[in-house]
């Protein structure tokens, strides 16, 4: 029902998330933003149960920037990946798992930018694009067909918009629109909502 | 839970902070089975009663759930698209052991907000199991002077909860001097069903309320009218969401009444209108929907407060319809 999208370049990261909130048939809000900012430079994109996804980010949110207050500097992406994945770990085998599927993208100043996969038994990987969602099935073979690490941001946008293309041809279930964002050296950009055309 | 494990976060990390945050803080020895909302608790910041998840475990009835531990993926699968109706039911997929008895469900409420505040209006059917229980239930409890909520799935699950949210915003009151916004008291009522999440609790509320002073609080008046206005509606249900929003109904009569709303809400209505517009959305939801029926309630919230309007029976609604439309039952 949800999708999310990460795509990533030389020296940045484009992400994009549907913005339906439903409720069993009903969208019960169009313009939901499923992204979290973790620090300047890193943002989780949660999905999944209906409470765990806001419940499990918020949680991850205010970890790091505790973190940060505590510390005087920010986690790394790569090490703010890690401690998503193990409090996922640590939940999944207790009474309470969080059923919850998500990317995290962020950029590093000494390793760049970096997108990271997560799911809801807590698998790491660290990808250069990835998908999660009924949608994933449809777009992952473009994104191997068209993907190459040289992507210009205006390129990653197409190949964005050619994986929205084919989700509102073939996707039985109607997502309207998109929140996209990109992160770069200077930070999380927001870029034009991408809507879906009449069919 | 997440708070559990934040302060072993702090053992790990850092220093302890305060001695009372042990490793053991959460009422186990005494019976005193509420935390306080932080572990700087000397700090005075924030008390708020937050269920802990042992008490589920020492309740005989268990509330609903079973042992061994949840399996990963047996559960309610988000990605099915196999969705259980009517959604005002509770889900099946839950492994619970048998009520006691039929739980209270069924209803239709709404709000939306517009230039005169939040207009809010519900049934009063309350149903068992396909038998009326009471044709004269209360579905909007007010909670302070400028906060309504509107109440969805079980009845008794919705009255409790609901006074327990007021009786915690007003001790936030009495505290810090000040009225906690519609979306923290959204947020406090989440956190507090969370723990009972995959329980057999049901609570579908909009939290429905007016925030800051009669200007609405200061907000820039350059952006839509919306943000000058302290009109504030949230909706939070015990599965753990929690959505803000201009226009939201719950309930097994709430897709009829959404597609009333979605052809004649606009911001911009009188009072009267937005009036007759949530009166006709319930209405026709309790037209069709078997477990909503009976009267209507409609409340207004405004920058002066709640009002309320006289309670409606749509029997007699039901038959000025048939006299307008020349068929003249006998």
């Amino acid at each position: 029902m949800e999708y999310l999208i990460g795509i990533q370049g030389p020296d940045f990261v484009l992400v994009a998330a549907d913005n339906v909130a439903a409720n069993s048939i009903l969208q019960m809000k169009h313009d939901a933003d499923k992204m979290f900012k973790l620090s300047e430079k890193i943002l989780l994109l949660c999905v999944g149960e209906a409470g765990d996804t806001a419940q499990f980010a918020e949680y991850i949110q205010k970890n790091v920037q505790l973190y940060k207050m505590r510390n005087g500097y920010e986690l790394s992406p790569s090490a703010a990946a890690n401690f998503t994945r193990k409090n996922l770990a640590d939940y999944l085998r207790s009474r309470t798992p969080y059923h919850v599927n998500l990317l995290l993208a962020g950029y590093d100043d000494t390793d760049g930018p970096g997108l990271y996969y997560m799911d809801y038994l807590s698998a790491l990987a660290k990808a250069p694009f990835a998908a999660h969602g009924y949608g994933a099935f449809l777009t992952l073979s473009i994104l191997d067909q068209h993907y190459r690490p040289d992507l210009t941001r205006d390129e990653a946008v197409d190949l964005l918009k050619k994986c929205i293309e084919e989700l509102r041809k073939r996707f039985i279930l109607n997502l309207p629109s998109f929140t996209v964002r990109v992160i770069d050296k200077e930070g999380i950009h927001d870029l034009e909502t991408l809507t879906s055309g009449p069919k | 839970m997440a708070l559990q494990d934040l302060c072993k976060l702090q053992e790990v990390l850092v220093d302890r902070l305060s001695a009372g945050c042990s490793s053991e803080p959460f009422g186990t020895t005494t019976g005193c089975n509420y935390v306080s909302g932080s572990p700087f608790s000397d700090a005075g910041m924030f008390h708020f009663y937050i269920p802990a998840a042992e008490y589920l475990e020492e309740s005989p009835i268990r509330f609903g759930q079973i042992r061994p531990v949840r399996s990963v993926g047996a559960a309610s699968s988000p990605d099915s698209p196999a969705l259980s109706w009517p959604p005002g039911l509770p889900l099946a997929s839950s492994h619970c052991v048998p009520l006691p008895f039929p739980m209270a469900h069924g209803t239709t409420t709404l709000a939306f907000l517009f230039q005169g505040g939040v207009m809010v209006a519900a049934d009063t059917r309350s149903s068992c199991s396909g038998l009326v229980a009471c044709p004269a239930s209360q579905k909007i409890l007010p909670i302070h002077s400028h906060l309504v909520g509107t109440t969805s799935g079980t009845s008794a699950d919705c009255a409790l909860w609901k006074r327990i949210l007021a009786r915690e915003l007003r001790l936030y009151q009495l505290r810090h001097g000040r009225r906690v916004s519609t979306s923290g008291a959204a947020k406090l009522l989440a956190r507090m069903l969370h723990p009972f999440k995959g329980t057999e609790l049901c609570v579908g509320a909009t939290l429905c309320g007016w925030d800051g002073g009669a200007a609405g609080g200061g907000r820039d008046p350059g952006k839509n009218p919306s943000s000058v206005s302290g009109a504030s509606l949230c909706y939070v249900c015990s599965d753990g969401t929690r959505l803000q929003g201009a226009l939201f109904s719950v309930g097994s009569g709430s897709p009829y009444a959404y597609s009333i709303l979605d052809q004649g809400v606009k911001w911009g209505l009188t009072v009267d209108q937005a009036t007759a517009v949530a009166r006709e959305a319930v209405y026709r939801a309790t037209h069709r929907d078997a477990y909503s029926g009976n009267c209507v309630d409609v409340y207004r919230v405004s920058s002066e407060g709640w009002t309320r309007r006289t309670r409606e029976d749509l029997k007699e609604e039901y038959y000025r319809e048939e006299e307008r439309r020349g068929r003249p039952s006998e």
